[in-house]
């Protein structure tokens, strides 16, 4: 019985202490030599792993960092971290830091409930770019937001949510990194990232819809109808198949209030957040 | 009796019309004829605003290799060349034209007599149908003198003429066989003459025994044509469904029919090669099915290509307020109309008018893990699995189960007990996946 329990215990011990040296040997042989500094800069970045650095997540853009020279660690930057992030980063490495103005996600419709009425019912469509492919959408408005929703499912940081006064996206810009996500998830391109401004104003047009002016205007009251009036008052600003675009150089200290006032439709917004806060 | 071996589903049938002569739908005031009713680049626009047009008259020309002409499907003045809304309520290029009379083209044979003298060149053939503007009539649209032309290597050994409705209320395509039935023999034989091969099977479901009835008695006088009787399961009508029906052949995932040595066309498409070849006509007209719970008078019209849906809806009864959806198309495979004046196309089989009880799309629960959606699933996919990978963006895990295979067909969004969009989330997969390609 005893003699049983002696041999069992000594076969299953040698079989453990021959694994064990089997694999401390093989972790010697294939040790793989990582970049002590890249450890490093992965703790000092913000872990979204969201993509918007164009690497496939941070240990990526660690590794990249680590492995960069001066030039090319100028086009490296995390946005979600932002300048501070980077400086850290530029720290450990002992390059200069890139300092970029902090950007935001804007969209670009105004087609609320009240703005542009809803004239038919979906029924429970699951996503936004399913809905574009088959029909034009609640408020018949072809380039306007299907209110579904994908932005928000989309966001990692919790900056989209549907107003549910309004039923469109809005974006907390507190919270807002610019990572990108909603521009690429958006089917209808209505997502733009542009710079905060440091007097937190900023200035655009909050409409995409390339329709000729009467037929947008059917369908929303604040549809950008490409009258061309904006253009006048800032040579910057180009109005192109029925839609005018404000560049982000336009200055919204300047030039805001006269465009908002010039805008016949509405379609031009300032916002002003030093105002709101 | 022939079926395919994998999932689909027993649906009601509805078909109201089956045993409805057609009519011919009449003459609206205006037609809009969409420049591009089929898969690929839009046509070139030749015609411009005032110009007189007879029935026949090219109005757009193929731009590309995979394109098809348009005619026009009426005599008169062309009014509008723009922009219009069409059904899905996007706005899409369409030529408006005013109707004045109805003159016809003088090269268009108009008489009913069967001609069966068939062309010898194969050359000759495939350009009539080009001439013809002909594309798929079952609902993809693909241009058929590209699907007619085989690659250099490929050969085929069986034309199947896909004679399965499997959708319900439909029987744009029951009529047509019922009453066209020797000109679409004819047709099979003028393919059949095309590919160099004697066999073609027409392939009719077991619930239309009249048409397969009249097609058997014609059969017998041709030599090459044969009917084979399907059974009565959605989505036989599916080609790789009726494929495998038919020769027990697997077309292989992301491959052609032709790479398993078939040709599937249907049975409109085939009377209508028989009219380009045999009569000169280009496709201008076509079988459409106006029915649903809620169409007072369900009625299988002939129909001129680009009159609006309001037209036929308003000679079957009309609207009222208990129409919750109208449906271009299928009930299981077809799309909602917005814009009620938008055309019927090369490619509509039927209008449905719809009540709010069967269109409606009850509140999704859980998935309970009955597996009824894989039993049901034609092409033997994983939809609930599909549904999780989408709802998660796991586009790799979604490749691994060959997502971009599926049919929607939309039987595992039918059977699932707990209402989950399954038919949405493979959509949507489908989406993601070709835009992560390109």
């Amino acid at each position: 019985m005893i003699t049983t329990l002696i041999s069992n215990v000594l076969i299953l011990g040698g079989i453990a202490l021959l694994a064990a040296l089997a694999l401390y040997f093989i972790s010697k042989k294939f040790y793989v030599k990582e970049n002590p500094l890249s450890e490093k800069i992965e703790k000092v970045l913000p872990g979204a792993n969201c993509g918007a650095c164009g690497k496939a997540g941070c240990q990526d853009f660690a590794k990249a960092c680590a492995s960069c020279n001066r030039e090319e660690f100028a086009d490296l930057y995390c946005s979600v971290g932002g300048d501070e992030t980077m400086q850290k980063v530029a720290d450990l490495l002992g390059f200069k830091a890139v300092s970029k103005t902090p950007q935001t996600a804007v969209l670009k419709c105004n087609g609320t409930c009240e703005n542009a009425p809803i004239k038919l019912q979906f029924d429970k469509i699951i996503s936004c770019r399913l809905a574009n492919q088959i029909s034009v959408g609640q408020t018949e408005c072809p380039n306007g937001c299907l209110r579904l929703g994908d932005c928000v499912k989309v966001c990692k940081f919790g900056a989209l949510k549907i107003n549910e006064q309004t039923l469109i996206p809005e974006v907390d810009e507190s919270k807002c990194t610019a990572c990108g996500a909603c521009v690429k998830i958006c089917p209808r391109g209505l997502f733009e990232i542009r710079p905060k401004s440091p007097d937190g104003k900023r200035v655009y047009v909050a409409c995409s819809n390339k329709q000729k002016g009467a037929l947008a205007r059917k369908n929303c009251k604040v549809a950008c109808i490409g009258c061309g009036k904006c253009s006048k008052i800032c040579d910057l600003i180009k109005v192109e198949n029925n839609l005018s675009y404000i560049p982000s150089d336009v200055s919204a200290e300047k030039y805001g209030e006269e465009l908002v006032k010039a805008c016949p439709t509405g379609a031009i917004v300032m916002t002003n957040n030093k105002k709101e806060q | 009796m022939n079926t395919f071996s994998q999932g689909g589903i027993h649906l009601e049938k509805y078909k109201v019309t089956a045993d409805i002569p057609s009519k011919e739908a009449g003459l609206p005031e205006f037609v809009s004829i969409p420049v591009k009713q089929h898969i690929g680049t839009p046509a070139k626009i030749l015609v411009k605003k005032g110009d007189k047009v007879k029935v026949g008259t090219l109005l757009a020309d193929a731009d590309g290799i995979v394109s098809a002409d348009v005619h026009s499907s009426v005599s008169g003045e062309v009014v509008k060349v723009e922009e219009t809304e069409g059904a899905s309520g996007y706005f899409e290029n369409m030529i408006t034209i005013k109707v004045e009379g109805d003159e016809v083209e003088p090269e268009i044979d108009l008489s009913s007599d069967i001609c069966s003298n068939i062309p010898e060149n194969p050359q000759e053939i495939i350009e009539k149908i080009r001439k013809a503007g002909i594309v798929g009539m079952g609902g993809a649209g693909y241009p058929t003198p590209i699907k007619d032309t085989l690659p250099e290597g490929k050969k085929i050994d069986i034309l199947i003429v896909n004679g399965i409705e499997c959708e319900p209320w439909l029987t744009s395509d029951g009529r047509l066989m019922i009453e066209k039935a020797e000109e679409i023999v004819i047709g099979a034989k003028i393919l059949n003459k095309l590919f160099g091969i004697q066999n073609a099977i027409i392939a009719i479901d077991e619930n239309k025994p009249q048409a397969i009835e009249i097609i058997n008695k014609i059969t017998r006088r041709y030599v090459g044509v044969n009917v084979r009787v399907c059974k009565t399961k959605y989505p036989q009508g599916g080609e790789k469904q009726l494929i495998e029906a038919i020769t027990g052949r697997e077309v292989p995932s992301g491959k052609l029919p032709m790479d398993a040595g078939c040709l599937v066309q249907n049975v409109g498409t085939v009377f209508a090669v028989y009219e380009a070849v045999m009569k000169n006509k280009p496709l201008y007209e076509r079988y459409v099915t106006v029915s649903g719970d809620m169409c007072k008078t369900p009625q299988t019209f002939k129909v001129r290509i680009g009159t609006p849906i309001r037209f036929l809806i308003e000679q079957c009864g009309g609207f009222d307020n208990n129409i919750a959806q109208v449906v271009l198309g299928g009930p299981m495979m077809g799309n909602s109309i917005i814009h009620m004046d938008a055309p019927i196309t090369k490619i509509s089989s039927g209008v449905l008018l719809l009540s709010n009880e069967i269109s409606h799309r009850p509140e999704a629960m859980d998935c309970i893990r009955c597996s009824k959606c894989v039993d049901s699933c034609p092409m033997g996919l994983r939809p609930y699995l599909i549904g999780i990978y989408t709802r998660n963006h796991m586009l790799d895990e979604l490749k691994d189960i060959h997502a971009q295979d599926c049919i929607e067909c939309g039987c595992c969004a039918y059977i699932c007990p707990s209402r989950i969009p399954l038919l949405d989330f493979c959509k949507l997969a489908k989406i993601e996946l070709r835009n992560k390609k390109g």
